[in-house]
């Protein structure tokens, strides 16, 4: 072995057996540390996957989606512009689209009720997506009672449970014909929810957008581009949680190497002042000390970062569970696909590793710097 | 065996669950088109807008076709009163610093 490879392998050896003198508080700081970076790369993973998940998807979202406002809010379109709109050039296709909310009384929950297009539903027959089916404890074949506009029952057969991988999009939807939804809702013909418009060529969008509010101007496109935005910005940086949550752990985590690079204890100077007195160079003390944090700091990251990864991706994020959840009764279960980003671990393992390693070299090259009769009498 | 043995291979073993782990990752979104395919076909065929995250209110389960407002939709700057509304952010306007502009009447 390499003479300098050899003086590192011993300065790690000593540094290792310091470590281990103080176990109790090296491993408790060890653990701390491994869990601010485990929340940290947890909330990483999570978002980024969340946000990649939506990208990929609403990539197969309608080009557009046009709502009619009244009084501000969201209002039914007439079938009068539907056809109008379908008329405007540019437009390839508009589907007038039928759906709605629907809460259960019973298990308290809110579902999304929509017409499906299929020919193969048949009328009286729905679609439910797994959350439904967990929540109502029913399967293929049962039927379900959905209160209509009247308070009357109107009874459905299940004709299929739409299949686990569909949650995150379809957990909580219920799929009927048109004509249910109609009678469900108290609908009538001529009426639908919105219109979804796909366009020949994406970049005319904006133009046909512009088409659609000029003809009317009650009209509200939302463009598919607008959809990306919205799951962009709330599962941003800068959105609340995480906000918040990186917060306080860069705070938390900022006042813990603050404690460390203000001061070492009086043993670790002694200790600094004895190994001066025999021979060691401030060099050597430093590498000591560089050993001593980066084990740390390098055991933390990467267990953390692999802890974080195994909770997200195949526990599927339960530590977040509650506050995702919030206060929803139907909650999808669904397992994320990871979308790692080398640009995220990298500024994890600078924000965490360098720091650290970083707040033990200062205290100690000042301690290293003074003289080792005073460091031993201190 | 020398401590340093002892460290290094531990980091050694880290380190392989860590490229363990950037291969699985690699591994999943090679097959992601497959697992996603269901999916996909549902938000074609349905023309879906939004992912079934928060159930609890109509503008928490579908932020993108909410009122311009949502989710703090009863007045811009109102807190939202689902734990789910703080991963969305609020609005940037109209800012309650933002000053108010003068009545038509004093207007120049």
């Amino acid at each position: 072995m390499r003479p300098s490879l050899q003086r590192h392998r011993s300065v790690l050896d000593f540094a290792l057996s310091s470590l281990l003198r103080r176990k109790g508080r090296n491993l408790a700081l060890t653990a701390v540390y491994t869990l601010v970076v485990f929340v940290l790369a947890s909330l990483v993973f999570f978002v980024q996957a969340l946000k990649h998940e939506a990208g990929e998807l609403l990539e197969h979202a309608p080009d557009m989606v046009v709502q009619r406002m009244v009084a501000g809010r969201h209002d039914p379109m007439p079938a009068s512009q539907v056809d109008a709109i379908r008329e405007i050039r540019g437009v390839e296709e508009a589907e007038a689209r039928l759906w709605g909310y629907y809460y259960d009384p019973v298990y308290g929950g809110n579902l999304t009720v929509m017409a499906s297009p299929d020919p193969t539903l048949l009328p009286g027959s729905a679609r439910i997506g797994r959350g439904v089916a967990r929540n109502m404890r029913v399967a293929e074949g049962d039927m379900v009672p959905l209160r209509g506009y009247d308070g009357l029952p109107l009874l459905f057969t299940i004709q299929q449970v739409l299949a686990e991988e569909s949650e995150l999009v379809a957990s909580d939807l219920v799929l009927l014909t048109p004509a249910d939804v109609r009678t469900l809702f108290h609908l009538p013909e001529g009426l639908a929810t919105d219109l979804a418009v796909k366009a020949g060529n994406p970049r005319e969008l904006a133009t046909i957008a512009a088409k659609i509010v000029e003809k009317f101007p009650d009209a509200r496109p939302i463009l598919k581009a607008e959809m990306l935005r919205t799951y962009e910005a709330a599962f941003d940086w800068r959105g609340g949680l995480m906000v918040v949550v990186l917060s306080s752990a860069i705070l938390s985590f900022i006042i813990f190497a603050w404690d460390k690079a203000t001061g070492l204890s009086a043993e670790e100077r002694k200790e600094i002042g004895i190994l001066k007195s025999i021979g060691w160079e401030s060099g050597d003390v430093l590498l000591l000390k560089f050993w001593e944090g980066a084990v740390v700091s390098l055991a933390a990251f990467l267990g953390g970062v692999l802890l974080a990864y195994g909770h997200v991706f195949f526990f599927s994020a339960t530590l977040f569970e509650h506050a995702l959840k919030g206060w929803s009764v139907l909650f999808p279960r669904f397992r994320l696909i990871p979308a790692l980003d080398a640009y995220q671990l990298t500024v994890l393992f600078f924000l965490t590793v360098l720091p650290y390693t970083a707040a033990t070299l200062v205290p100690c090259w000042r301690a290293a710097m003074a003289d080792p009769d005073s460091a031993m009498r201190s | 065996m020398r401590p340093s043995t002892l460290c290094l291979s531990l980091f050694s073993a880290l380190a392989a669950l860590f490229a363990g782990m950037l291969l699985h990752a690699h591994g999943r979104q090679a097959t992601a088109t497959q697992e996603r395919a269901g999916r996909v076909a549902l938000v074609r065929s349905l023309g879906l807008t939004d992912l079934c995250l928060f159930t609890e209110a109509r503008y928490t389960r579908h932020p993108a076709m909410a009122d311009r407002h949502a989710a703090f939709q009863d007045h811009p700057m109102a807190l939202d009163h689902f734990p789910s509304g703080s991963l969305l952010a609020p609005p940037q306007f109209p800012s309650p610093h933002a000053p108010i502009p003068p009545a038509p009447s004093q207007r120049p």
